[in-house]
């Protein structure tokens, strides 16, 4: 038997290593793809406790988060093919137009 | 029909007038407006005549009336109605307003006829009469002071009513600011009669004030700080010194202005208030020494003025400081009632005055220099006549209405317990002096040879009759005012009278004085006319001295304005207000601004930044939610 | 038994994580997550949501990632590092945030670390047919409101990939 705090323990962990990695790295892809390890340590969070109490509505949740991460990644990497386009550069520091 | 039941109507009426010639005026035409302004002052004249004449029929027990409209205010223990009084006192000042005020406001119909402004004009002259009936009509100290503010503005209103001329307004700024020291006064009384009495409503502070124990001389207790008080109101309202210096500048403004407010009705507001405090004077006998000597000072001082003056109007402005220095005389030496009867005399023969001078200006085409007329009394036989009648009454000659009231005054100041002798004998002086500079006046502006060329005059001719008969109609009133016993219907009676022989030689002293004048007059303009120019040149320093009427203005300027200019301009405009609460005030938006300069460098527009401010963020709120 | 397999795949998912980072072609990073969706799906299947395990694979792990992929090769990256280019601005970023992350990662662990364990772990099932009968019944809604997400999401990427808009 796993006790719950391990799962519990390891998704936070995966979830502190997207964090990092997302304002560590300056290549966009890479920021996406923190985001997905993120997004995949909360899905995590949510099936252990969903197997914890024996309820099915943290495996639907799970669902749907994986509907629109699926969303999320098509548009974001299209903005990234437009941006790569006008920029020749995938370094998001080169996109600071908002600034002041 | 019961008059008392109407009273409200007298001061609404003109107010209803100056209302609708105010606002529709522009498209009214000048029948229609004069008839408004004319008319809704003849309503208030024969509701004053008939609430008069059913008074003269009261029984004494039904005195004085009262109607009492609404509660003005009601905070705590201070209390105040809006509600009138009708005495006699206030029945004589309602009828002298209302009939001069009504006399005036036809003659205005003619004489101002060509201005643009006519409409306005007839506004501000109704707005007047709604001011002054509510000051002699109100039955309290404040609802009296609203009155007493509402003429100040009306008087600033009317002698800047050409407010093209800077002359003009800053004439009636001059008037404002200089009644406005004098309403400081007033306000200071009016609350020191709170607090001593409790209350502001004559009613009640006459009764108290009868069982006030009498202050000596010399003691300013609280009823003599009251009484003083209300004389400095009085001192701006009614030009006395030392704050008279607005009254000949008010000059600027049209003639009937100068007649209706500046001789008649505002500035007799002053005579008027100190009558009706009857009751406080009469415990102050300090006061009152100082009100009959700072009017006899009054008297003498402007009627030296006016000696060598030569501007037609200005004669008759210090001609009137002059005479309102006798009605504080006659207040002064106790008899009330005699002052307000030289009030409604003067009424009189100084609107008479001042519209025969207006004509007179009429006819000459604006020119108010008599050094430019002469000759006029074949030219304007009607105006010379009306003049001559005034420039009589006004001397005290006798038989016309200003003889019996001046000579009563000099008799009521010769009984006067303190100075009363030589507050006589300054009297007895201004009464020749007034005698000599009228027929002066007179003499330089209808007789002798024309002094004026064709070129300066193209046409001189008499005025229309909207003018020439409130003229007639005033000069039947300088004659016959005079027998009517006005001081016996006030309740004056000459308790300490003198032998008849004393009375009759002090009668012969003041014919003597007026007929002195006379004759001076005589002998320098028309015997020996070049007299005058001789003494002239001759004592040059103190002939400069009265044309420049005493060096006072300057005088004013250097000790008072100049230094509250220098304030106003360097210390509170630079600093105060330039560096001080601009700069606060300018100097919290630059903080403002400056802050926000600062912080904008938060976006930077890297993404990642904005990352770590989301970490940051999150972690603060977990921790503080799993503390 | 089980709990061999429980730290043999989650420390695959971790270092598949760390990996992500710590490729420098951006192509290496996509395979590496990969691998750790794999491991992921595998900890879903040990915690009895079978279905879920199936479908993060083939959803995330198999189109996803296969999108990434493609547009990674769309971009026509050239073989040394592309974005690496000049020196990090935001240096001090790494200082202040590598002890946010660590703290944050304490707290959460200090926290959960009581989580007791409750008795009906057993009873669960996340098969297709548990999710099924409570997605179309209970979350009706939602489901049919992620349709319309996703038809958006479709043509936002279609517009915003095109050269011409």
């Amino acid at each position: 038997m796993i006790p719950l705090h391990w799962y519990l323990v390891l998704a936070a962990v995966l979830f502190l290593i997207g964090v990092l990695g997302f304002f560590l790295k300056r290549n966009i892809i890479t920021l996406l793809l923190s985001v997905e390890i993120m997004l995949n340590a909360v899905n995590l969070t949510f099936v252990a406790f969903s197997s914890q109490h024996g309820l099915i509505s943290g495996q639907i949740f799970v669902f749907f988060v994986l509907v629109v991460a699926a969303a999320e990644a098509a548009v974001g990497l299209a903005l990234v093919i437009a941006m790569f386009r006008n920029r020749e550069s995938l370094n998001v520091d080169r996109s600071n137009l908002l600034k002041w | 029909m019961d008059f008392s039941n109407w009273l409200w109507l007298i001061p609404i009426s003109p107010l209803l007038g100056a209302v609708i010639n105010g606002i529709l005026g522009r498209r009214l035409s000048k029948s229609v407006i004069g008839i408004i302004g004319a008319g809704t002052v003849a309503l208030s004249f024969v509701i004053s005549l008939g609430a008069f004449l059913q008074m003269l029929q009261a029984p004494a027990s039904a005195m004085p009336i009262i109607r009492n409209y609404f509660v003005w205010i009601q905070a705590g223990e201070f209390h105040a109605n809006f509600g009138f009084l009708l005495d006699h006192l206030s029945g004589l000042m309602i009828l002298i307003v209302t009939g001069v005020g009504f006399l005036i406001h036809v003659y205005s119909t003619g004489y101002m006829h060509d201005d643009s402004g006519f409409y306005r004009f007839f506004a501000y002259l109704n707005l007047f009469m709604f001011s002054m009936l509510t000051l002699v009509l109100a039955n309290n100290y404040l609802l009296m002071f609203v009155g007493w503010e509402g003429v100040g503005l009306c008087s600033y209103l009317l002698i800047g009513f050409w407010f093209g001329k800077k002359s003009a307004t800053d004439a009636g700024k001059k008037a404002f600011i200089v009644n406005r020291v004098g309403d400081f006064g007033f306000i200071l009384a009016t609350m020191l009669i709170f607090w001593t009495f409790k209350s502001v409503d004559y009613g009640q502070v006459f009764a108290a004030a009868a069982s006030f124990p009498l202050e000596p001389l010399g003691m300013i207790g609280t009823v003599t700080a009251i009484c003083l008080l209300m004389f400095v109101g009085a001192t701006g309202k009614s030009a006395q010194i030392p704050l008279y210096v607005w009254l000949p500048d008010a000059m600027e403004g049209p003639t009937p202005v100068s007649a209706l407010i500046h001789a008649a009705t505002m500035v007799t507001a002053g005579v008027y208030m100190i009558a009706r405090s009857a009751s406080l004077f009469d415990r102050a006998p300090g006061a009152l020494l100082v009100v009959a000597c700072v009017g006899a000072g009054t008297a003498i001082f402007a009627a030296s003025i006016a000696l060598v003056q030569t501007d037609i109007k200005k004669v008759l402005a210090y001609s009137t400081v002059s005479q309102l220095g006798y009605m504080f005389l006659a207040c002064g030496a106790g008899a009330y009632a005699v002052g307000v009867f030289h009030l409604m005399t003067h009424a009189f023969f100084k609107a008479l005055l001042f519209l025969g001078a207006g004509s007179v200006i009429h006819g000459m085409g604006g020119i108010q220099d008599i050094e430019k007329m002469g000759g006029l009394r074949h030219k304007m036989p009607w105006t010379f006549r009306t003049f001559l009648v005034g420039t009589l009454a006004i001397a005290g000659i006798p038989g016309l209405a200003g003889f019996f009231s001046k000579d009563m005054i000099l008799a009521a100041a010769w009984e006067s317990p303190n100075y009363g002798h030589i507050l006589w004998a300054v009297g007895l002086l201004t009464a020749g002096f007034t005698s000599f500079y009228m027929f002066r006046l007179l003499i330089l502006t209808f007789f002798g040879e024309a002094r004026y060329t064709h070129h300066d005059v193209h046409h001189v001719h008499e005025s229309p009759a909207s003018m020439l008969i409130p003229l007639v109609i005033l000069a039947i009133g300088s004659i016959g005012g005079g027998y009517l016993n006005i001081p016996g219907y006030l309740g004056f009676e000459s308790a300490e009278s003198a032998s008849s022989s004393m009375e009759h030689l002090l009668m012969a002293a003041s014919i003597a004085a007026a007929l002195t004048g006379l004759a001076v007059a005589w002998l320098f303009y028309v015997a020996r006319p070049e007299w005058p120019a001789r003494i002239a040149s001759g004592a040059d320093a103190f002939y400069s001295i009265l044309t420049h009427k005493y060096y006072i203005d300057e005088i004013y300027d250097a000790i008072i304005v100049l230094p509250l200019l220098v304030t106003s301009r360097e210390f509170l405009w630079k600093i105060v207000d330039t560096l001080m609460i601009d700069g606060t005030v300018n100097g919290i938006g630059q903080v403002i601004r400056s802050s926000a300069d600062g912080l904008r460098h938060m976006q930077s527009g890297y993404v990642r930044t904005y990352a770590a401010w989301i970490l940051a963020g999150g972690v603060l709120v977990i921790a503080w939610f799993l503390r | 038994m089980i709990q061999i397999l429980f730290f043999f795949f989650a420390a695959l998912a971790v270092g598949a994580a760390i990996n992500v980072l710590a490729q420098k072609h951006v192509l290496y990073s996509s395979l590496a997550l990969i691998v750790m969706l794999t491991a992921v799906s595998a900890l879903f299947i040990l915690l009895q949501a079978e279905f879920l395990a199936v479908i993060n694979v083939i959803v995330y792990a198999g189109a996803i990632m296969v999108l990434f992929v493609f547009v990674i090769m769309l971009l026509n990256l050239p073989a040394d590092p592309a974005g690496e280019d000049g020196s990090d601005r935001l240096r001090w970023l790494k200082l202040i945030g590598i002890p946010l992350g660590i703290f944050l990662l304490l707290m959460v662990g200090a926290t959960v670390w009581n989580v007791s364990n409750s008795t009906n772990a057993t009873q669960m099932t996340g098969t297709a047919q548990a999710i099924g009968q409570s997605l179309f019944t209970d979350y009706l809604l939602p489901f049919e409101l992620t349709s319309l997400l996703i038809l958006i999401a479709l043509m936002g990427a279609v517009v915003f990939a095109k050269k011409d808009l």
